[in-house]
């Protein structure tokens, strides 16, 4: 056994290290990325070998398509080796900082947008600014600007929603609500223009022992999906821009009668047992195969289901949530997909332009539509079969798009949002907070930040 | 006739003095004369790769724990804030609750249980022990992650739990969120499933300890007239220490450092019902850019996991001292 002396030595020597090490202030210099001059040519220089190394977080079907996309680009460009690191959503969450800081880093990245992803990496200058190969290959055109938005920053990281575009994407999507078919006929109902007409047919399904919602939290982000879709209906829709995006700081405030009003609306709903019962307990897939083998009359999710439920479809249908005040334009959550964006450290970013300008073209589009992905390409009509369940959505999208009531996705609003948002929602949907207690909580949050903004 | 404890004691102290011996055998290792040099030697390649792995990244952390950082945008200096959060920040306060009333079904309840079914195998001999412990052992041998995944099935509002008890007629016990969605059971609900691997453990250790008494102090024991509890209190007990010591510390250890089921069953959830220190370090590191927060955590955390094992080691030692 060790004498005690020479454990108080070897205790000494970690705490003597320790405080030398305090005062090395961690984290690298940040130099902020500058932007590439704008290619002579477009698409990949034909100077040698390239390999390109893409990190993305698709899965399913889009993740073949992506495969046989990559391989396309390899046989337009000979010179290119496209080395692809698949990951899912919150491994790339987790690895991409720590990945895209040291060397040998990725070249384009599928980063998310918002504050707690695409914020940090642009503040930490690890992102290259597009908008000399915008200009070049015509993105900006591609899009209406509110896609060309969610992807744009200061080049100091502070401002969101302005500045400079460090992501690129043309693929759509929207939060909504699917309906079953047969369910809704066996009830005698039609699909519901009014919010109004929505409520009477929860309680028509209640009454009739169907489950009104198809719904379960344990994965608790499809909790956001819920309340936002209830929020777009309330709030106004400029307001929740304006929230998300932090344009005014802590001007705006998430305490407002109107939030109130929609906690209020979702829980209501789920005392009077709209949603699945032992719905907190119970996982995403399973509750998706399940609204997909035939229980529930509604399901309020995004168009990411379309490939589960099978593009062609027609069983199935799906219209945004009529707003609140009937005449309102529709509005719903959702906009741009993820966004491909060129790592600072790239060595090939002109291939890694051409690269992004090849997964965003038509062709691309034409292929990703079937997944459920919707193309945003202006003034493009895809062709879709009509009376399938991706008709509806590529419909709807469209619909909320042209009335500009496109809401950005909430967890964007600030680096924890995601969490606050999940966990009170967990808890206002089984009474363990009142809607203004709820309110007030989320408000905490997004104060905290946006008075710690520099 | 009457029990004489101190007889008892005297034969379970002699014992104790056997194992002191063997245990002490150490001693003899030193050699007359000075430690040697090339001691050292054989201890470098160990050393330098925990060195390497482990203490460069202790003392980083501390390092990282003194600054309000993201992880990759240079850090500002925050003082001891981070770790004064663990006073203020209710988060943090209620992750340890959450630990607190997890070690009632991951340290307390395994070894009562464990010791109660050992001292009932100590007075009778079953076939078939072999097949039992390794039942028993069974889960310990599966990865974590794996038998939560099924657990969460059995845990579910439709899942065997809740349809048994609606068989039997207990429909009215099964939360109306499930077992893991409800804020009142989720946390037992995670505990029970620890429980059901701490057991095994626990057992298996305490069975092989209670080989190790010998017979004649059970008969000793009940010459002197000892019933079935003096039998455990006098003999089985004391004979159990050193396991009961082992079994104890990692038992607390595992439970202050509970990540995985929490992770793959709850999320922490519902809510913030389920989350624990060692969830909120992973959380803020890596989900919310806290990483000065998170390595703060993390140190607490470490020092706390020190003290308690600290203190159960003097407590159990000092037991072992007084008979």
């Amino acid at each position: 056994m060790a004498s005690s002396s020479v454990r108080i030595k070897i205790a000494l020597a970690i705490l003597v290290a320790s405080v030398v090490a305090v005062g090395c202030t961690p984290g690298g210099s940040v130099s902020q990325a500058t932007a590439p001059p704008a290619p002579a040519v477009t698409g990949v220089p034909d100077t040698g070998p390239i390999t390109l190394t893409v990190w993305d977080q698709e899965s399913g079907q889009v993740s073949k398509v992506w495969d046989q996309l990559n391989a396309e680009f390899e046989q337009k460009y000979p010179n290119v080796t496209i080395k692809r690191v698949n990951r899912d959503f919150g491994e790339l969450k987790t690895l991409l900082a720590l990945a895209m800081s040291g060397p040998h880093g990725p070249d384009v990245v599928e980063a998310n947008q918002g504050w707690p992803d695409m914020g940090h990496l642009v503040k930490a200058g690890l992102l290259l600014p597009l908008d000399n190969y915008a200009q070049a290959y015509g993105w900006t055109s591609r899009v209406s600007p509110n896609v060309l938005r969610v992807s744009s920053w200061s080049p100091d990281g502070k401002e969101f929603g302005t500045g400079s575009l460090y992501g690129y994407t043309t693929m759509g999507e929207i939060v909504g609500v699917y309906y079953n078919k047969q369910i809704l006929s066996e009830l005698g109902l039609t699909v519901p223009t009014t919010f109004g007409e929505f409520e009477q047919d929860l309680e028509a399904a209640k009454q009739a022992g169907q489950i009104p919602i198809q719904f379960a939290n344990n994965d608790a982000f499809p909790g956001i999906h819920e309340f936002a879709t209830i929020q777009d209906q309330i709030a106004p829709t400029s307001y929740l821009t304006d929230l998300i995006f932090g344009t005014q700081r802590d001007q705006l405030s998430f305490d407002t009668p109107e939030n109130t009003q929609a906690a209020t609306t979702l829980q209501d709903w789920a005392n009077k047992g709209y949603f699945t019962p032992g719905f907190g307990g119970a996982g995403y897939d399973d509750s998706v195969s399940n609204f997909a083998n035939g229980e529930g009359l509604f399901m309020i999710t995004g168009n990411w289901i379309v490939a589960n439920l099978g593009a062609d479809n027609t069983n199935f249908g799906f219209f945004p949530l009529p707003p609140a005040d009937p005449g309102d334009p529709p509005v719903a959550t959702g906009g741009a997909g993820f966004p491909l964006a060129i790592a600072a450290g790239s060595e090939q970013p002109d291939a890694a332009a051409a690269y992004i300008d090849w997964m965003t073209s038509d062709h691309a589009s034409d292929l990703l539509l079937p997944t459920g992905e919707i193309p945003l390409h202006n003034g493009k009509t895809p062709t879709v079969q009509p009376g399938t369940v991706l008709a509806d959505v590529v419909d709807a999208a469209r619909t909320v798009s042209d009335a500009n009531g496109v809401v950005p996705y909430e967890d964007w609003a600030t680096p924890t949002f995601y969490d606050t948002l999940t966990s009170s929602i967990q808890e206002l949907m089984v009474n363990r907070l009142t809607p203004d207690q709820f309110v007030q909580n989320v408000e905490a949050d997004y104060k905290d930040f946006q008075t710690s903004r520099p | 006739m009457e029990i004489r404890p101190e007889v008892v004691r005297g034969a379970v102290a002699s014992v104790d003095a056997r194992r002191r011996w063997t245990r002490g055998g150490r001693k003899q290792e030193r050699l007359p004369g000075e430690a040697r040099r090339i001691a050292y030697l054989y201890i470098a390649p160990a050393f330098i790769l925990y060195a390497a792995f482990n203490l460069v990244p202790l003392v980083q952390g501390v390092n990282i724990s003194f600054y309000n950082w993201d992880g990759i945008t240079p850090g500002t200096w925050a003082g001891l804030s981070n770790y004064t959060d663990f006073f203020t920040d209710p988060l943090i306060r209620q992750g340890y609750v959450h630990v607190l009333q997890l070690m009632l079904f991951y340290a307390f309840l395994p070894i009562v249980l464990g010791l109660f079914l050992a001292a009932l195998l100590s007075r009778i001999r079953i076939r078939g022990l072999t097949a039992f412990r390794l039942v028993l052992f069974l889960p310990l041998v599966i990865t974590d992650v794996a038998t939560a995944v099924a657990w969460t099935w059995v845990y579910d509002v439709n899942g065997p739990l809740s349809t048994f008890l609606r068989a039997v007629g207990l429909g009215s016990l099964v939360p109306a969120q499930g077992w893991l969605g409800s804020f009142n059971t989720a946390l037992p609900a995670v505990g029970v499933f620890g429980l059901w691997g701490a057991f095994g453990f626990c057992l298996i250790l305490f069975l092989a300890g209670v080989m190790k008494i010998p017979a004649s102090l059970y008969e000793a024991a009940r010459v002197d007239g000892a019933n079935a509890i003096h039998e455990f209190f006098a003999v089985t007990l004391p004979g159990l220490r050193y396991e009961l010591q082992v079994v104890l510390v990692l038992s607390l250890i595992d439970t202050l450092g509970t990540f995985d089921e929490i992770y793959v069953m709850t999320s922490g959830g519902p809510g913030t019902a389920t989350s624990v220190p060692a969830y909120l370090v992973w959380r803020r590191m890596f989900q919310t850019s806290q990483v000065g927060s998170a390595a703060a955590l993390g140190i607490t955390l470490m020092l706390i996991i020190f003290a308690v094992t600290y203190a159960a080691n003097k407590l159990m030692d000092r037991w072992g001292d007084d008979e």
